[in-house]
């Protein structure tokens, strides 16, 4: 008898998903999918308002990651306005929005770690849910619980600085920004009592680090081995192939490293990147055109990122990085697990380079906008902590937004998150005909390894308990599981 | 630093007033508007025991600026099936009731505070009933007039804050 088993939603993952999992008539596992409700509709949504709103307005997509999409938005509008694709803006208004975006890479990926990942490895990804989060981390490793709080405090406190406020900021318009950094503010962060300075927050991230390392030393059977799978990988990178989160061009490679595209203009994406859709989802899955839809897909986030880029432009981060690419002799590292180590590295990049920014007289100075010649049509695209973000407009001549797409990360990543849960679930459900936690967990780390933001994704409203569904094969429900 | 800490003469007990929610999904956004009403009110009653703050979603940085105040009121928008608002104690829970790995909840939040800082201010829910959550920047009218009422109902408790530990579930009842 086949069967058909549904997990949902993924828990601590934003938003809510669905897993099934389909078995055959001798409970082998034969069909996976992770099922997740994109909402198109905002696309819809932003089209006839003036293009002047779009970088407030995309905020209204999630409170999760809104100064990525703040950002894209604002890139892509300054393209529209003739302030160019990059290049064009004043020092002052490039770095205050890299100090925005280095602070929201920080906070993000700060939180991932400390809230989610360092629960499961420090108890065990097969421990009791109970103790398996944050109040566990607190209650048995206090100094770790309190790091991740006031790291992202301290991520949070940036955002608030550069983008004016909390919600809805304001901070970056088409062709520039709408503030400067006072002194005042700078010395809040620079010197600030502790812990809450970037000194510190340079520390912490290096000890974090230090943690993973550890952990993967003594778990190295698990970290490597879980979900991991040959892939491509594609992010931006800075055209003389550094790390760059903020801007720069799109380059891939395969799973042996060789360039598959090579570094191409954002503005130009749609020559290069297709959309797939399919009849179980209404997710999209990107691909490369010249490789097809089977051989095409891609990874983003910081475990492609790593794999994109020669080198990072931070000292501290550099020599991280030299030893995590000698852990796989310099060739890309395929392991998904591996993508916990890699956004930890880029927690201590993000330090380093606020620090570098802070101390940038340029954050003072006062020309905070260009203007030029209005085009038609923009892309702004960005490294969000989750992956690649790109974000498309094209206006009409009463300046009203008429075509907006947008590929947020977690879409980019829909086809490496569905093979990963493949992997796990073949690995741990054939042969039982029962779900169990340490079963239902495994599944769900292996696509936190993503970081997803279904929120993102889907829009869903209303909470969802956990549920099991048992089907057979003629779709009949024959057990199910609740929490 | 918080309103008390920039007040030291003042010995009334530091006030958070904490509203979250996405304010450009209509009703989403009546804890970030109650939290916009009351500032001016705050100011001009000179009230200076009292901080406020709004966010997205609460998380777990939320648990340091618990600690540094001596009773929490956090206000949010609900679905839930009341009339227009309701308030409820909060007690520290560790258990995920939320699915989801950027939101906490206020237990989880006081209970993160307990644990770290070794504070336990006293916590409050203010539930605001709203009824629409569509992609836009207002609030619906039924869910303003629920706001206008909870807003009301609390200035009291802000005006002599001693009050606030007398607060029990059934002030105003959630059902």
């Amino acid at each position: 008898m086949s069967k058909k088993i549904t997990i949902e939603p993924v828990t601590r993952v934003e938003g809510h998903g669905k897993v099934t999992v389909h078995m055959d008539d001798n409970n082998n596992v034969i069909q996976t999918r992770l099922h997740i409700v994109e909402f198109r509709g905002f696309e819809r949504f932003i089209q006839g308002r003036p293009y002047w709103e779009a970088p407030v307005l995309v905020q209204r997509l999630c409170g999760i990651c809104p100064v990525s999409h703040h950002l894209a938005a604002a890139k892509a509008m300054d393209v529209i306005v003739g302030a160019g694709t990059g290049d064009g803006l004043t020092p002052v208004a490039e770095k205050m929005r890299r100090l925005m975006h280095y602070g929201q890479i920080f906070q993000s990926h700060v939180l991932h770690f400390f809230h989610l990942v360092s629960p499961d490895l420090l108890f065990g990804i097969n421990a009791d849910p109970a103790i398996r989060n944050i109040i566990g981390v607190a209650m048995e490793h206090k100094e770790l619980a309190v790091q991740g709080v006031m790291m992202r405090k301290f991520g949070q406190e940036i955002i608030k600085a550069t983008a004016g406020k909390k919600i809805h900021g304001t901070g970056a318009i088409p062709g520039g920004i709408n503030k400067n950094l006072s002194i005042e503010e700078r010395d809040h962060f620079l010197k600030g009592k502790d812990p809450l300075n970037i000194d510190k927050m340079i520390e912490w991230s290096l000890g974090a680090i230090e943690f993973f390392k550890d952990y993967q030393k003594k778990n190295s059977d698990l970290i490597d081995n879980m979900a991991a799978f040959p892939s491509n990988h594609l992010s931006l990178v800075r055209k003389d192939g550094a790390m760059d989160l903020y801007h720069g061009v799109i380059r891939a490679v395969d799973a042996n490293g060789k360039k598959i595209l090579h570094d191409v203009d954002p503005q130009d994406y749609l020559d290069y990147i297709g959309e797939e859709v399919k009849s179980w989802t209404y997710m999209k899955f990107p691909f490369l055109i010249e490789y097809g839809k089977e051989k095409g897909w891609y990874r983003v986030g910081p475990l492609a990122r790593l794999n994109t880029i020669d080198f990072i432009p931070s000292p501290l981060a550099q020599k991280e990085f030299e030893t995590y690419k000698s852990y796989t002799k310099g060739k890309p590292n395929n392991m998904s697990m591996h993508t916990h180590w890699a956004r930890l590295i880029e927690v201590l990049h993000a330090a380093e380079m606020m620090k570098v920014l802070l101390n940038d007289s340029d954050l003072q100075k006062n020309n905070l906008e260009t203007k030029g010649n209005k085009v038609y049509e923009g892309v702004g695209m960005l490294e969000a902590p989750r992956g690649t973000l790109f974000h498309h407009y094209r206006i009409n001549d009463q300046d009203l937004i008429e075509m907006a797409n947008l590929i947020v990360s977690t879409t980019n990543n829909n086809t490496p998150m569905n093979k990963a849960v493949e992997m796990v679930a073949k690995e741990q459900m054939n042969g039982h005909t029962i779900i169990t936690e340490p079963m239902m967990n495994a599944v769900e780390v292996a696509i936190r390894a993503y970081d997803p933001c279904l929120s993102c994704a889907t829009h869903a409203l209303g909470k969802m308990p956990l549920e099991i569904s048992l089907y057979n094969k003629n779709n009949q429900l024959i057990d199910r599981k609740r929490k | 630093m918080t309103a008390k800490e920039n007040n030291q003469k003042d010995s009334r007990p530091g006030i958070l007033i904490y509203g979250y929610g996405n304010p450009g999904r209509e009703d989403d956004g009546l804890g970030n508007a109650f939290v916009g009403a009351i500032r001016s009110w705050i100011e001009k009653n000179k009230l200076t025991h009292i901080e406020i703050d709004s966010n997205y979603q609460l998380n777990i940085e939320d648990a340091d600026i618990m600690a540094r105040n001596d009773i929490v009121l956090f206000v949010d928008a609900t679905e839930e099936p009341i009339e227009n608002f309701c308030i409820t104690t909060v007690k520290p829970s560790d258990s995920r009731v939320e699915f989801t790995m950027h939101a906490v909840s206020p237990a989880f939040v006081l209970d993160l505070c307990q644990k770290i800082f070794n504070k336990n201010p006293q916590t409050y829910l203010l539930h605001i009933k709203g009824y629409r959550w569509d992609f836009k920047e207002e609030l619906s009218p039924e869910g303003e007039k629920n706001l206008n009422k909870a807003l009301e109902f609390i200035k009291p408790f802000l005006s002599s804050p001693d009050s606030f530990y007398s607060i029990k579930d059934d002030i105003a009842p959630c059902q």
